[in-house]
């Protein structure tokens, strides 16, 4: 009995000792998939190096691990628990419930627990600017989009980038395709290759991709047309240099790194929804040296335009998600 | 003229899609032919493509990346071979674990090496990749209607592996029913006993099978890291082998058949790619998961009923046992 006690006593002490370490786990498209997870795992890696804090991390292989991976990482007493992607939702639901006392943080999808953090963005935004820019570079008046898997997520970017191309040109023609409708839409850059073939077919010399790791194939199949891609979630302009437009990042590092920050020891750390827009920081189109031969001067200013009116609040940007359905 | 255009444009994508596929299937002809099945196609291919990507990517050149995909391909033949053939284990353990060898290590290599998540580098347009050919005059052509489009768009501008693989069509028909090595093939997958009594080797026959079956599946490979895509993702074949299983099954062991069972599923496939969420003016709209599913209905459909039987070689799948 007494050996029992003292075993159960050494375990918890086990428990704390090992605590507060911050974890992170990402979505089936993988770590590096040069987009929204490799955003990720960037803020994670940022927070490692200004703190000298290790943090843990875990790569899905598939969806039914996605409950486990959750249930460990809280069982082992860690705490900040990030979770990168909409489709954590489900699973944290049901985790978070279990365990009132671990911070979660989920981003790109809201869920109603009080220990829990969401942190969504307005990606609507963003693409908008995208859209502007993906305006004034096409010469042949049609541009295109091809999303991951067809959610409503993806098509609030959609919405948002049909919005920006518009507000430019209001004759443009804007050609939208989904890669699928399954989770393996995210990595499937054969066939992101030849959506974008198809697109350019029909006229579009502006390629905007939402799909992960089938983006690698769109920004491909356009380069090797000759035509422009945008990328998105992390700054894809490095891919193919000279033929990359902009990118819509999401600042999916710095929400990252701020709930590590915030949820270490003597962190300011609140739960609830927490809404990134462009006045926040939270989205934005990248510019550096590999763009800026492709950026005029002329498309300099209209997008700095839309960008003050958006922060004013003079245009406002439909949110596809709000109503399931885009105006534009 | 503008309808005509996107016909040509989904037979050009069609083509596109279709190689991987008909280079699996003729690999795998050769083998079941022989009386080896070979469930690892899929496996194959993606070590195959992983090789591939890899080697063009460290020596920025796509003939060594081709080179490299097919050593690997073969080199894991010969692992179904030494298990099959010359140990007599069953076929397709043997093949279902080559796949998941090619899964697993693909991305822990990848991983390892590159350090970008089990992809390889992005190949750049300096060599490391195959381009797509023009054929001469196809620009001069293209203006001419109908003729001149077909020759610009459609045969022309494909890269070299395309054209070797709608060769290797004919010449694998040559082979297997012209030739002497051809009609001993055939022989063993369907009475290996009578091969053995005319005094030639079952083992060494079924061995030459497979090696040909690693060949095929390299090109494959290679064609869809180096050709079709610059880099290696993972998964990146995405069932494609079973895809071409089926279609060889489908095209009851012939090599034109199976050429035009590969171009039906890649057709269905580009189909399905540009016309997903296309609004039939006036009638309705094509939801783009139907689309998605047609070339999988298709397929247990006509599997079920449209080609008549599908009879295998009569040995295939089993070891052949000299004397008991």
């Amino acid at each position: 009995m007494k050996r029992i006690a003292l075993g159960l006593l050494a375990a918890t002490a086990l428990t704390f000792s090992a605590h507060a370490e911050p974890a992170i786990i990402y979505d089936l498209g993988g770590k590096f998939d040069k987009s929204f997870n490799e955003a990720a795992y960037n803020g994670a890696e940022k927070y490692k190096e200004e703190t000298g804090t290790s943090y843990r991390e875990f790569e899905i292989q598939n969806d039914a691990q996605r409950e486990q991976a959750l249930l460990k990482f809280a069982e082992d007493g860690n705490s900040p628990i990030v979770v990168a992607g909409f489709s954590w939702a489900q699973a944290l639901e049901q985790v978070a419930k279990d365990f009132p006392d671990t911070k979660f943080a989920i981003i790109d999808m809201v869920v109603d627990q009080p220990n829990v953090r969401s942190v969504v963005f307005k990606e609507q935004e963003g693409s908008y600017l995208a859209g502007v820019m993906a305006a004034k570079a096409s010469e042949t008046g049609t541009v295109s989009f091809v999303g991951g898997m067809g959610i409503p997520l993806i098509s609030r970017f959609a919405c948002g980038y049909v919005g920006g191309v518009k507000s430019v040109n209001a004759d443009a023609k804007v050609i939208e395709n989904m890669t699928g409708d399954t989770p393996a839409a995210w990595n499937d850059p054969v066939k992101g290759g030849e959506i974008t073939k198809a697109q350019i077919a029909q006229g579009s010399d502006v390629v905007f991709h939402a799909a992960g790791g089938t983006g690698v194939g769109v920004i491909q199949a356009a380069a090797d047309a000759g035509k422009l891609a945008i990328g998105v979630d992390s700054n894809q302009n490095g891919l193919q240099p000279g033929s990359v437009l902009t990118s819509m990042v999401k600042k999916v590092d710095v929400a990252v790194y701020e709930a590590f920050k915030d949820g270490a020891e003597g962190g300011t750390w609140e739960s609830g929804i927490n809404v990134l827009g462009l006045k926040e920081g939270g989205v934005d189109v990248a510019m550096d040296d590999n763009n800026k031969e492709l950026v005029s001067e002329e498309m300099m200013k209209a997008v700095e335009d839309a960008r003050a009116k958006i922060v004013s609040g003079d245009v406002v940007v439909h949110d596809y998600m709000s109503d399931n359905n885009c105006p534009y | 003229m503008d309808t005509f255009n996107t016909i040509i444009l989904v037979f050009d994508s069609t083509v596109r899609l279709s190689v991987p596929l008909l280079l699996a299937c003729l690999a795998g002809l050769y083998s079941e032919r022989s009386g080896v099945f070979d469930i690892g196609l899929e496996g194959k291919m993606l070590a195959g493509a992983f090789a591939g990507a890899a080697a063009a990517s460290v020596y920025g050149s796509a003939w060594i990346g081709l080179g490299a995909a097919v050593l690997i391909s073969i080199a894991l033949s010969l692992v179904h071979g030494f298990a099959s053939i010359t140990h007599r284990g069953n076929q397709i353990v043997s093949g279902v674990a080559i796949n998941f060898i090619a899964a697993g290590s693909t991305i822990i290599l990848g991983q390892a090496w590159f350090k970008q998540g089990g992809r390889t580098p992005a190949l750049a347009s300096d060599g490391s990749r195959f381009e797509s050919i023009t054929l001469p005059f196809a620009d001069a052509l293209s203006d001419v209607p109908i003729i001149g489009q077909i020759y610009s768009e459609l045969l022309s501008g494909h890269s070299i592996l395309v054209y070797v693989a709608f060769l290797a069509v004919p010449l694998t028909w040559w082979i297997l029913f012209r030739t002497r090595f051809g009609l001993r093939l055939r022989a063993v997958g369907e009475n290996p006993g009578a091969v053995d009594t005319a005094g030639i080797s079952v083992v060494w026959l079924r061995y030459r099978a497979v090696i040909f079956c690693g060949f095929l599946c390299g090109l494959a490979g290679a064609y869809l890291s180096v050709a079709q895509n610059a880099g290696f993702v993972k998964d990146m074949t995405a069932g494609k082998g079973f895809i071409a299983l089926a279609a060889l099954i489908f095209a009851k062991w012939r090599p034109i058949n199976a050429m035009y069972a590969c171009l039906l599923f890649g057709f269905l496939d580009a189909l399905a790619i540009r016309f997903s969420g296309i609004k039939i003016p006036g009638l309705f709209e094509i939801p783009p998961q139907f689309m998605q599913a047609l070339p999988y209905i298709l397929t247990v459909i006509l599997l079920a009923g449209f080609i008549g039987k599908a009879i295998p070689p009569k040995a295939g799948g089993q070891p052949y046992v000299k004397e008991r």
